[in-house]
Order: structure tokens, then C-alpha cells, then sequence
């Protein structure tokens, strides 16, 4: 078996085989970790560099402990302190970087496409770890490895993305995957952040009405509200966001079920989700920090075997 | 093609281990026996089931073990990882690792990587079903061996488990 492409650009290149693939293998991963000694050799002598030209916590860490629970070799790199603040392109620094043989790259850049066009230059394998609105592929993964977790399987699940859709590329990767395994995705959140003909282009349902799209699903996934990304105002403030959008105690406890809570962090707390929420036993946000780890030795060790 | 273990050798056989991994072990407290992912899972089975029906069944202590990711050639080719279920320490004990055909010796050779991140065992031992015994590249041998032959690299040997055979191809 091999996965059907040499980098993981985004959830868009991969066949549903690819995803059960990935989820499959990370599912061994989290065994490794949990054992007493939580590393394995494969991929010895492999160099890793991690490229951040974009603030992350989670996911660069996340990484960082994957590729070293898999015995890699490891450069991190950030744009704040090197010379991508001389003005050095992206292509030239990742050449200067390959020069010294690195096999793969895991990059994060504010610019959608950028690992894409990096795909086309350098022969290391790429993996993107996030590009602007595009695409975040491994957030996607962990969040459906976290959902099969708890609910045994994705196929038929409903799932509701909630917020800042317009601006998440966890939003994007989440409805590609999901649609890709045979869930049903819905979109809520406001009309100024949901783009408009959604719908029909990816398939999924569209809602304005939070409570309607809570009652509706089996998975709420809050997402984050990109202040950073937004450069016209698009709601009026905060506080009505969250009185109209912001995923309460109260709403919950109003339904009929018990629906999964996820969000991919960072949390604005008191905004897209009240504290009292994401703190509660519904709520799995730690649980897919941990899978987290998980999914991204998967990919890095399935990737490590794809020869060019 | 020719059988090397038909269907009652082939039972006979995994019977005779059992029975030879009691003699050498009367107290079964601080051995545990580990099947070697993915077909080293059939012989340790039926192994298992066979030390099962001779001994008080709830001691024998049983696990299995995946060493794909411990490979040396996995960025030759892909392997996707099967499951891993040692549900126990090994740490003291003495391990018996079973397997059904002893090639090359590095599935063993990463078994025993493997091994190191479960704890320490106080010994590793290894049983195998068939022992190819001309066609080693590392320096292993089986502690117990269901039947030893002579074979060269060109041919292939099979544990058929729809006919419960060995054959040599």
C-alpha cells in the first residue's frame, strides 16, 4: 500500500484510500504512545526542517514532538530572527536550507499556495502545516481521527463548523475530508462570514441559525474568530458575536442530545465558545491536541517511505 | 512447489512446541509469549491455545507485536503498520517470541528493538515454525524450531492457512 502523493499539500489531493490510510496508521502511533519508552527508530537520519513564517503554538509543537518521537533529526526555523527578515524569498531560503540535505519540509506561511509553489521548485517532500485561507491539512486529520475516536466511525456523522468560515483553513480541509469519508457537513455561523455560494460549491448545508445547526448535528467544531485575517469589519463587535454565534452553557443544555464539542485552538475564550464549555466533559479540545501528535506521525512516517 | 508440513505435520508440530516451551518452562508466572505481526499471529495462536489446554489457561500470558516502524527498510518501500497489543509488562520476564518463518533474521532483529520500549526482559527467546536456516544475514538463531530446512534465496516459503500447509514455492 502507498498513499497516493508524495507531500501533503492539502485534504484536496488525497483519495479517501489515503485518509484511511493515514487514520489507520496514526491509530498504531497512539499505541506507541502510550507505551513505556514512546519512540520508534523509523525515521532515523531523516532531516526535518520546520518551516513557521506564521505564529504557531500547537501545531509547531505538535510537530516538534512527532518528528521526534519518530527519531528524526530536526531544524526549526521562524521567520522573526532570520533572514526572512532581510527580505530573503521564501524559494531562496528553503534552497539554502535543502543545500545542506533536508528530506522534508513542514512549512506554515501566511500566503495560500505557498507550499504548493514550493512543491513545484525542491525536491524534499512538503508538508503543509497551514497556508493563509487555504488549507491545514493535518488539523483536518486529527480532527477526524478525534471524531472516529469518540464516535466510533465518520460515515453518516453530522458535522457543523461553526464561525469564521470564510477566513479558516481548517474550515476548508475539515469539509474536504469529512465529505471525502462520507459525513454530512454543515456550515453556521454569520452571513458576513460564510462565503456566499458555498453551498453549492462544496457541498454542504449553510446555516445562520446557531441553535438550529446545534440540534442538527453530532459534532459542533467551533472555529476561531481570525481577527489578524479580517481587514473590514465583518460583524460589529465581539460581544454581539458572541451573543448571537458564541456557543453557550445554556444552548446546550437546551437540546435534546449530547452533542461532541471540538475546536481547533487557539481559544477565544468568551467569544466564538463560553469557558464553562470548552472546560466541560463534552468537550474533547484536549483530546485532539493529543491525537494531534499522533496524526502527524503518520503522515511523516507515511510520507518518509514515498520515494520521489 | 512442494509441502513441507501438511496439515496433521503441521498441527503435530505446533503440539510438540508447546509442549517442549512447558518443559523448559514448568513455572509459566514470568514467561510471556508474543506473536510477531502479521503472520507470526496464526502459529502463536494456535500455539497459545495448545499451552492454553495443558496449563491453567488464565496464566499464560499472551501478546502481539507489530515492529514496522522498528524496520531498516522502510524508506525502500511502504508498510502499513498492523495492530499492537501487550497488554503487560515484560519487564523481568522472560519472553518467548514467535514467529512462523526465521528468513533473514531482521524481523526478529527489529522485534527485539521493539521489545527494549516494552522494558527489559529478563531473557527473549525465539520460537519459529520454520527455520530457513542457510539463508541468515544476521547472526540469530531460534531457541525452538518446528522444522529446519535448506533452502536458497530464489524460493519462497508459505504457511497456507486456508489448507493449513507449508509449502515451498
Amino acid at each position: 500500500m502507498q498513499l497516493s502523493t508524495k507531500h501533503l499539500l492539502g485534504i484536496k489531493d488525497l483519495t479517501p484510500q489515503d485518509i484511511s490510510i493515514i487514520l489507520s496508521t496514526a491509530t498504531e502511533f497512539k499505541g506507541v504512545l502510550q507505551r513505556q519508552v514512546k519512540k520508534v527508530p523509523s525515521l532515523r537520519d531523516v532531516m526535518i526542517v520546520n518551516l513557521f513564517y506564521e505564529n504557531s503554538t500547537r501545531t509547531r509543537i505538535s510537530f516538534e514532538l512527532a518528528e521526534k518521537r519518530l527519531s528524526a533529526d530536526i531544524i526549526n526555523f521562524t521567520a522573526s530572527g532570520s533572514s526572512a527578515a532581510k527580505g530573503e524569498t521564501l524559494l531562496d531560503t528553503v534552497n539554502n536550507i535543502l543545500s545542506m540535505k533536508v528530506d522534508m519540509v513542514v512549512l506554515r506561511h501566511s500566503a495560500s499556495g505557498a507550499p504548493h509553489f514550493l512543491a513545484k521548485h525542491i525536491p524534499a517532500a512538503i508538508i503543509n502545516a497551514g497556508d493563509g485561507i487555504n488549507e491545514h491539512p493535518t488539523q483536518a486529520l486529527l480532527d477526524a481521527f478525534s471524531i472516529q475516536d469518540k464516535l466510533g466511525s465518520l460515515e453518516g456523522k453530522k458535522i457543523v463548523l461553526i464561525g469564521d468560515i470564510m477566513h479558516s483553513r481548517v474550515a476548508l480541509s475539515n469539509i474536504y475530508l469529512l465529505n471525502k469519508m462520507g459525513a454530512e457537513v454543515m456550515v453556521a455561523g454569520p452571513p458576513t462570514l460564510i462565503p456566499k455560494y458555498i453551498g453549492e460549491a462544496l457541498g454542504v448545508k449553510v446555516e445562520y441559525n446557531l441553535k438550529k445547526a446545534l440540534e442538527w448535528c453530532d459534532v459542533a467544531n467551533v472555529l476561531r474568530i481570525q481577527l489578524e485575517r479580517q481587514n473590514q469589519v465583518l460583524f460589529s463587535s465581539l460581544r454581539e458575536y458572541n451573543l448571537a454565534y458564541g456557543v453557550s452553557k445554556k444552548l446546550l443544555d437546551g437540546l435534546k442530545k449530547e452533542i461532541v464539542i471540538m475546536h481547533p485552538g487557539p481559544i477565544n475564550r468568551g467569544v466564538e465558545i463560553d469557558s464553562d464549555v470548552a472546560d466541560s466533559k463534552q468537550s474533547i479540545i484536549l483530546q485532539q491536541v493529543e491525537n494531534g501528535v499522533a496524526v502527524r506521525m503518520a503522515v511523516l512516517y507515511l510520507l518518509s517511505g514515498t520515494k520521489a | 512447489m512442494k509441502i513441507i508440513l501438511d496439515k496433521q505435520q503441521l498441527h503435530l508440530t505446533i503440539s510438540r512446541l508447546a509442549h517442549q516451551l512447558l518443559e523448559n518452562h514448568l513455572n509459566l508466572n514470568e514467561v510471556v509469549f508474543i506473536g510477531l505481526q502479521p503472520r507470526g499471529v496464526k502459529v502463536s495462536n494456535l500455539l497459545v491455545e495448545n499451552i492454553r489446554s495443558l496449563y491453567p489457561a488464565e496464566k499464560v500470558q499472551y501478546g502481539i507485536l507489530d515492529i514496522t516502524f522498528y524496520r531498516d527498510d522502510i524508506r525502500d518501500e511502504l508498510h502499513v503498520a498492523s495492530k499492537t497489543d501487550v497488554p503487560f509488562s515484560i519487564e523481568g520476564k522472560t519472553v518467548i517470541l514467535i514467529d512462523d518463518v526465521l528468513y533473514t533474521g531482521r524481523t526478529i532483529r527489529a522485534a527485539l528493538d521493539a521489545l527494549q520500549d516494552f522494558g527489559r526482559p529478563n531473557k527473549v527467546e525465539l520460537c519459529v515454525l520454520v527455520d530457513r536456516r542457510f539463508n541468515r544475514e544476521l547472526p540469530i538463531q531460534p531457541d525452538y524450531c518446528g522444522k529446519a530446512i535448506d533452502t536458497v534465496t530464489s524460493q519462497k516459503v508459505k504457511v497456507e492457512w486456508e489448507r493449513e500447509e507449508v509449502v515451498l514455492y
